[in-house]
Formats: C-alpha cells, structure tokens, sequence
C-alpha cells in the first residue's frame, strides 16, 4: 500500500488552489494512493537496462528556426480577458511577488 | 519602515564569514522567444509582440528556438560547463499573473549545462575562481505595473495590469555553488563575477547584457556563519537572505555589503536571520523584507509533456566550442597589451565595468587612450550624478564620433563635453547635436583675426608685452578672444594667431 496521507493531498490541493472537503481529501487519498501502487508495478517489471523516459514518443531535438512570425493584435490579445485597460490584462491586486 | 541597525563591515568579517552564491538571469538577444516566433523586442506597446502560445491559450503549444539552444550551449561552454548529452525541460508551478499558463517553462533535474568555474579578477588584481553549479533554459514572465495605493508597490495596490510582451523571452539562468573565502572581498567580487559574466555573454554576442533594462539580472545570495573557534568544528553554514532587484554593478556590490552589516547585526545581537527574499533600494541603499520561504517554494516540478528532451550532437558541441570567443582573463591581458595602458588606467576601466565600453569604442575607430579618457572621465562622471550605469548613457559608436569630431579639430574638449551631454539627452548622434547646437569650432581664422585685432587694440599694455618678447603676457589676449568667441575656438590655433598679428601690428 502506498505512502500517500491525508496531510499530503490537502497540502498539494493547496498549492493548486482547490478547495477540498474532508471527505473528498479521504477519498482521494485512497484513489492516488491506488494510483501509485498501480504505476509502482511498472517498476517491477522494468530493469535495469530500461532508461527513465519523460515522453512517450521517441523524438528529440525539435526545433523551430529563429524567424519572427505573426503576433496577435492587442485586441485579439485582450479578448478573452476578464478585465483590461486598452492595452493590458487588469488582475486583482496580488498579496504575492515575483518567482 | 524602522531603519536596520548596521555593523561595521570591518567587525562583522572579524566575527562572521561571508558565504555567497548568485543566480544570474541573462535574456539570450534571439531575434524569437524561447518557445514562440513572437519577436524578442525591447519595449513596444504592450501586449503586441505574443502569441497564443506566450498567453497560454487552450491549442497552442511551445515549439523550442534551435538558435536559444545553441546560445545557451555556447554559454555554457564558456562557463567551463559539461553540456549534458540529454536535458530536458519542466514545468515549475505557481500561481502568479506574470505568466498566464500558471507554470513558467524552465529546467530542474536536468539542465543543459553544469559542473564549471569562472575566473574572476578582483579590484587588486588577484584572481577568484567562482564555482558554477548549472546553467539552464528557462522562459522570462511578462511585466506587472501595481496601481493604485501611495507608492506604486504591490502593498496597497488596487490592481496590477500585466504585459506579457517578455513573457517567453529566452533566459539562461546561472547558479554558482556556495562561494567560500571571498571574505573582506565580497562585495567587490560580486561586482566582479557580474561583470564577468556579462564580459563573456557580450563577446559571445547572445545578449544585449543591459542591465537597466533587465537583459542581465542578479539575485544575490548570502549568509554569514561565526568564525571557527580554534579547536572546535566550523559552525554550520547560517541562514542566507536572497535579494533581489539588483539592477547596476554598483548596486550589487553596495547590496551585499549593506547585507552583510545587516546580519551581523541582528546576529551579534542574539537574533536570528530569517529566509526571505529582500528587495533591494537603489535610491536609500538598503534592503526590504520581501516574501519568506514558504509553502509557495513547493513548485511541483514535473517534465514538460509539450517538449521533447534536447539531444546535442556531439558535433555541435564541438562546433560551438571551436567558435568561442577568447576567455575573458586572456582577453584582459590581450587588451592591456594592444592598448598600452598602465597597470592602473587598466584596473580603472576594469572595476567600472567599461572594459567592453572602450572595447567597442576602440572598435569604432577612437584611440585606446581617448576611448579611456571619455568613459572613465566624463560620462562616469554623468553615469555618478544620475544614478545610472555609463553604458546606458550612450553607445560606443556615439563615443567614438565625438572622439572623431575632436581629432578632426571640429570640437575642443569643452564643446565636446557640451555635446556628449546633448548626445546623453536624446538630441542624436554627436553630428546632430554639433548642427543644432551650433557648437563647432569657429575654424575661420578672418573671423578669430578680427577678434584678435579688437583684443589687442583694447589692451595696449599686453601688446606692448608681448612685441618686448614676453610671450607669456598673451594668456589674456587670448582670454578675451576665447570669451568673445564663445569658447568655440581652438586656444592654439588663437594663440599662432595673437602671436602673428601682435608681431605684425
């Protein structure tokens, strides 16, 4: 049986900003850690000489050459934003900074 | 805001040891951003230069810029790095309207470059090596403007209005590990591994390194730890403040001083250093409290499921390597050569920064000596009063025009100050001002020989002197005729003059 806690799955539900019941925290604790203990399986069967992969296709070095293309117009940038000024996305004052 | 008490600098290093490490953001100059063909331009109206993919919209994807890669692989082979054979890119998570998908495009467990050094020279000429850890790929977010409330910070602030004409512009971020033994030097090494690094990144040509502007940024990290008792084991390492927003050579140098007076302080006086990130403040010299470690440190990286990992050849590897550009230190030593320069007007030009200055402006066709004189003399002299870095004052080819216009005989040194300051100003290039200023020489000798003559004719005495052979008695005719020409003469070219007519009348 997996590792995963109650005390875990409120605090990335935190962090992702999802609002959680005690009862749904419950419940998802169990499913992710039956999640985990299926996906655990797949080391069991993977050895050594089987690299990590972080992608399902077997490509790599996919470049774009470094040529301008076209931009959106300021009005097709502020379309589909809540709140604006003319020119810039307005957002609620952030009680936060930079990362 | 209660001022911090401070320690003597000289105290706090009698107790404490200095511990460092610095992340540097350099914006790579592509002509693209990281993962879009939106253009990688300074300035412009907000919200123009972006893309689906730069806003995060539902279809779009990011596509790598193959010329960012080979940039950060040259960076990264001039830092001395192993270029990874296989990196890939990570979504590190937070919440912050600086960049719309919720996540900023960046590395983490496997960064294109590691494991390098830098050799960096000190003000006494010594040599430091700083130790790199890793530089990698990264997106840069878009810009915040906080409105509203008294002083325009993000306290008090009613709303933020976002331009993400930078977001997705392509960064290399550059983290040293932990720098011991710096001691005293500190600060002065700071400034010298800034400038360094942006030294090389300009001679590699893959970024403007303009550090008003942002394209190089420095987040400062430092601790302090007590000094080791004789017989006892060294102290644990104590807890380091990073600050931010350090934005000229000199502030990175004043910041970390000013960082470790502070801490002494607090830590001599029994309290504890608490892990944070600090604003620094150009205009008081100090630093803020800004947002402690918290939770919101827990990023979540995970492999980004857009992009495929990248693969450099080990043929490109070398093609890049081959392409470098000489290392800095070899560089130094070349210039100082070529330049004739005395050990000190060197070192001069070397802990202000300008050795790219004069570099370029030697480029442009100006002498070593006159390029010297211009950048550490007068335009450091603006850079001081206004509170700004000399190189975002005016451009080598500027400096080197004006140096032209001297040579020529066009200008004295007296106009050609007036000029530079017109030059600083945004009236043009150094012809431009020199046209709508009316500021050349007055060359016409019918003109200078009329004054001459009026001179002379109202101080009898002096011609008298000067006919008798005291030559030295012609200083105030020539005075006179400066004044009356406004100061736009050549004073030799007066003085033949004043001589000839004086021998003649």
């Amino acid at each position: 049986m997996s590792e995963i806690t109650q005390e875990q799955v409120a605090h990335l539900a935190n962090l992702a900003r999802i609002a959680l019941t005690p009862a749904e925290i419950e419940s998802l604790t169990k499913e992710l850690g039956s999640i985990v203990d299926n996906v655990a399986k797949v080391s069991e069967v993977a050895t050594a000489d089987v690299p990590a992969t972080s992608h399902p296709i077997p490509l790599q070095n996919v470049y774009r050459d470094d040529v301008p293309g076209n931009t959106l117009t300021t009005e097709q940038a502020l379309a589909g934003a809540p709140d604006h000024d003319g020119s810039r996305f307005r957002v609620t004052a952030i009680l936060g900074e930079e990362q | 805001m209660a001022k911090a008490a401070l320690m003597d600098y000289d105290k706090a290093l009698e107790l404490f040891e200095p511990v460092l490490g610095f992340e540097v953001h350099v914006e790579l100059s592509t002509k693209t951003k990281m993962f879009s063909s939106a253009p990688n331009y300074f300035g412009g109206e907000p919200n123009t230069n972006i893309t689906p993919t730069c806003l995060g919209l539902p279809g779009s994807l990011p596509v790598v810029n193959g010329q960012a890669v080979r940039y950060s692989i040259s960076l990264g082979l001039a830092l001395g790095c192993s270029i990874a054979p296989s990196s890939r890119f990570a979504r590190k998570n937070y919440f912050y309207p600086d960049l719309a998908k919720n996540y900023q495009i960046s590395q983490f467990d496997e960064p294109i470059a590691f494991g390098g050094s830098v050799d960096v020279e000190l003000p006494d000429g010594r040599m430091f090596t700083v130790p790199i850890e890793r530089a990698h790929m990264e997106e840069d977010a878009g810009k915040l403007t906080h409105v509203g409330g008294a002083t325009g910070r993000i306290q008090g602030a009613e709303y933020s209005l976002v331009d993400y004409n930078r977001a997705g512009v392509p960064l290399v971020e550059i983290v040293t590990d932990i720098i011991y033994g710096a001691e005293k030097d500190a600060p002065e090494l700071a400034k010298a591994y800034v400038s360094t690094i942006r030294d090389i990144v300009v001679s590699l040509g893959i970024s403007e390194a303009r550090m008003e502007r942002g394209n190089l940024r420095c987040d400062a990290n430092i601790s302090l730890r007590p000094r080791t008792v004789p017989g006892e084991p060294p102290a644990p390492l104590g807890t380091r403040t990073e600050t931010k927003n350090v934005n000229s050579l000199r502030s990175v140098e004043r910041a970390i001083r000013y960082e470790i007076q502070r801490q002494a302080a607090i830590l001599a006086d029994g309290g504890t250093i608490t892990q944070e990130t600090r604003h620094w403040h150009e205009d008081t010299g100090t630093t803020s409290a800004g947002r402690p470690k918290s939770d919101a440190d827990d990023y979540r990286y995970f492999p980004e499921p857009d992009l495929l990992p990248v693969v450099p050849s080990l043929e490109l590897i070398e093609e890049l390597r081959a392409a470098l550009p000489e290392p800095p230190a070899a560089r130094r030593r070349r210039l100082k050569a070529e330049w004739g320069f005395t050990d000190l007007e060197f070192q001069d030009v070397q802990n202000a920064g300008l050795l790219v200055e004069v570099a370029s402006t030697v480029s442009a066709g100006a002498s070593p000596q006159a390029a010297r004189k211009w950048w550490s003399g007068e335009i450091s002299r603006i850079a001081n009063a206004r509170s700004a870095e000399p190189s975002a004052l005016v451009t080598p080819t500027d400096v080197a025009a004006l140096v032209a216009l001297v040579d020529s005989g066009a200008l004295n040194d007296r106009l050609a100050r007036q000029v530079l300051e017109g030059v600083i100003d945004g009236e043009g290039t150094p012809q431009e001002v020199v046209d709508a200023r009316g500021l050349a020489v007055v060359s016409d000798d019918g003109a200078l020989i009329a004054a001459i003559d009026e001179a002379l004719a109202a101080q009898p005495d002096v011609l008298a002197k000067i006919k008798d052979g005291k030559v030295q008695a012609a200083g105030a005719v020539i005075g006179a005729v400066m004044k009356a020409m406004k100061g736009q003469a050549d004073a030799a070219r007066v003085r033949e003059l004043v001589l000839e007519r004086a021998a003649a009348s």
